[in-house]
């Protein structure tokens, strides 16, 4: 048995989605509207983090928090990357979509052209690596035998390499661009990620029809 | 000065016991007024006692050694300590069926930071001994009494079948190490990895949709004529074995609040056959489940069907008031 946290969201009313700001915002707008999601006070310069359109609501928030609300039931479905997903594994959302865009990488990168790495695989038997996804990071790790410390940054973590706070990070990669600026290189890719349309599990139950429909549009839009 | 208690446990104070109080005894009330005696178990048991429900050795989290050197744990849920208790005390001294409730605590494991509680209060039923179409029935009937008795008048009860994958994945000659992880996928309903899985398993894409079409369906009686159009045996006898569930209910006028749900997966080793899960709108959380477990009173020396239900106390009364500020 899972998901026992405690939680007093409804799944009444309008059907809640929530939005990630950020890298995804723009082609979630796109996809919504694909499906008949009218999108176009998001994408004015309101300061509102709720909105009202189309019959539904659409709540905005970090693509981090997505699983969050989307868990506890709080919004009803929503829309997050599958690297989100990945490193909150534990949250019980169910996975219904592939929508496709926000296609990245998550990588191992080191200093281009540096063995640090290698080095300190051999003489240390331990790697040190910077990473935002340390059970991603830790999973990928361990199942390919290798020991590691992992150290947990919040903010850019192309720094940690660069001042010797680790021999290398895992990050994701969209056009590798960060990367190059910051004379880094991929030695290794892990996974490749897309945005995920996903559901909260009672919500998934007791508004079949809703969601199904929203699905059946999303999954054509996306297209 | 404050005294602190683990992360996970709480104290309950007089506002909140009177009412989870309230609602204990409503809930006893239905199932004792439906032939179902109350016992209680000890809250410990021998480990290996309870390791024999589930085969994954999923089952508790608490374990400790006693005096003498025994290791013991703390129970996770009351259907295999009753199934033990059944064994023990019944068999050869009295004739099935047994009807059993029980109001208990369940020991649980948490994930750090979630708010999750370790202690928890399961109010359930078991029937042991009865035969598997009227026992499921009874069953239903009974809980559906249970959140009547509790004001859940919005309640659904999901009604799955634990059977469909396990022999559909057969069916599909899918084996080992793909099969545990399109369980997994499907445990966690991962649409996605249910898809790549399924593919890298060499299975043709128009099966590989199949699969994932039937675990969408959830709805009335209409659900399973959708499935049968699906195909396969493995669904023809999930299907069949559901049906006649669902057409009993209808029979019975107690198949308004129960909602056929083919995607429906129970993450506890010993279901088999028809498997509950319990929702309110009100609430993003399970309030409970159940199902049939036709194998586990074998493990325990007697082979008898059985089938039952837990609520959770605590969510139970969360919906309560939820319902209430409607």
């Amino acid at each position: 048995m899972s998901g026992f946290a405690d939680s007093r969201a409804r799944s009444d009313g309008p059907l809640k989605i929530a939005v990630p700001r950020g890298a995804l915002f723009g082609e979630t707008l796109d996809v919504l509207d694909g499906a008949g999601i009218d999108t176009a006070e998001l994408r004015g310069d309101s300061r509102s983090l709720i909105f009202e359109a189309s019959g539904v609501i659409l709540v905005t928030m970090r693509p981090s928090d997505v699983p969050t609300y989307v868990e506890s039931g709080a919004a009803d479905v929503g829309i997050t990357g599958k690297d989100v997903l990945l490193e909150q594994a534990d949250r019980v959302v169910y996975e219904l979509l592939d929508l496709g865009f926000g296609r990245c990488r998550m990588v191992l990168a080191a200093q281009t052209g540096d063995d640090r790495l290698a080095e300190a695989q051999r003489r240390l038997g331990m790697l040190r690596i910077a990473t935002k996804y340390p059970r991603i990071a830790e999973r990928y790790f361990e199942s390919t035998g290798r020991q590691v410390e992992l150290v947990e940054v919040k903010g850019s973590v192309e720094l940690a390499p660069l001042v010797g706070l680790g021999d290398g990070i895992v990050d994701l990669v969209a056009t590798g661009r960060t990367l190059e600026e910051n004379e880094l290189e991929v030695r290794e890719e892990i996974v490749e990620c897309t945005a995920r349309f996903v559901a909260n599990r009672v919500s998934h139950k007791l508004r079949a029809t809703e969601i199904d429909e929203l699905t059946a549009k999303l999954r054509e839009a996306s297209r | 000065m404050i005294h602190p208690i683990p992360p996970g446990t709480r104290d309950v104070l007089p506002d909140e016991m009177r009412e989870l109080r309230r609602l204990e005894r409503a809930l006893i009330e239905v199932f004792e007024a439906r032939g179902y005696g109350e016992v209680a178990t000890p809250a410990m048991e021998y480990d290996e006692v309870l390791a024999r429900g589930d085969g994954r050795g999923a089952g508790s989290t608490y374990r400790f050694f006693d005096e003498s050197g025994e290791l013991l744990a703390l129970r996770s849920e009351m259907t295999v300590p009753i199934a033990r208790l059944v064994a023990s005390r019944f068999a050869g001294t009295q004739e099935p069926p047994y009807r059993l409730c029980y109001l208990a605590s369940a020991y649980r494991a948490v994930r750090p930071q979630r708010g999750q509680m370790r202690e928890m209060v399961h109010a359930g039923v078991e029937l042991i001994g009865a035969s598997p179409e009227e026992g499921t029935v009874e069953v239903i009937e009974v809980l559906e009494a249970a959140l009547d008795a509790a004001g859940l008048e919005r309640a659904v009860i999901g009604l799955g079948d634990a059977d469909l994958y396990r022999q559909l994945l057969e069916e599909l000659g899918v084996e080992g190490e793909t099969r545990d992880a399109v369980l997994a996928s499907l445990a966690t309903h991962d649409l996605v990895g249910l898809e790549e899985e399924l593919s890298a398993a060499g299975i043709g894409s128009e099966r590989v949709q199949t699969c994932v079409a039937l675990t969408q369906l959830r709805g009335g009686s209409e659900v399973l004529d959708e499935a049968r159009g699906l195909g396969g045996a493995s669904v023809e006898t999930a299907i069949s074995r559901l049906s006649e569930t669902y057409a009993e209910l209808e029979r019975r006028g107690a198949a308004d609040r129960v909602q056929i749900d083919l995607g429906l997966l129970r993450d506890l080793g010993y279901y088999s056959g028809a498997i509950l899960e319990v929702y309110d709108p009100a609430l993003g959380h399970i309030l409970g489940g159940g199902g049939r477990y036709d194998g586990l009173m074998e493990r325990f020396g007697i082979d008898l069907s059985a089938a039952g239900f837990a609520l959770y106390l605590e969510r139970v009364h969360t919906a309560q008031m939820e319902e209430s500020r409607r």
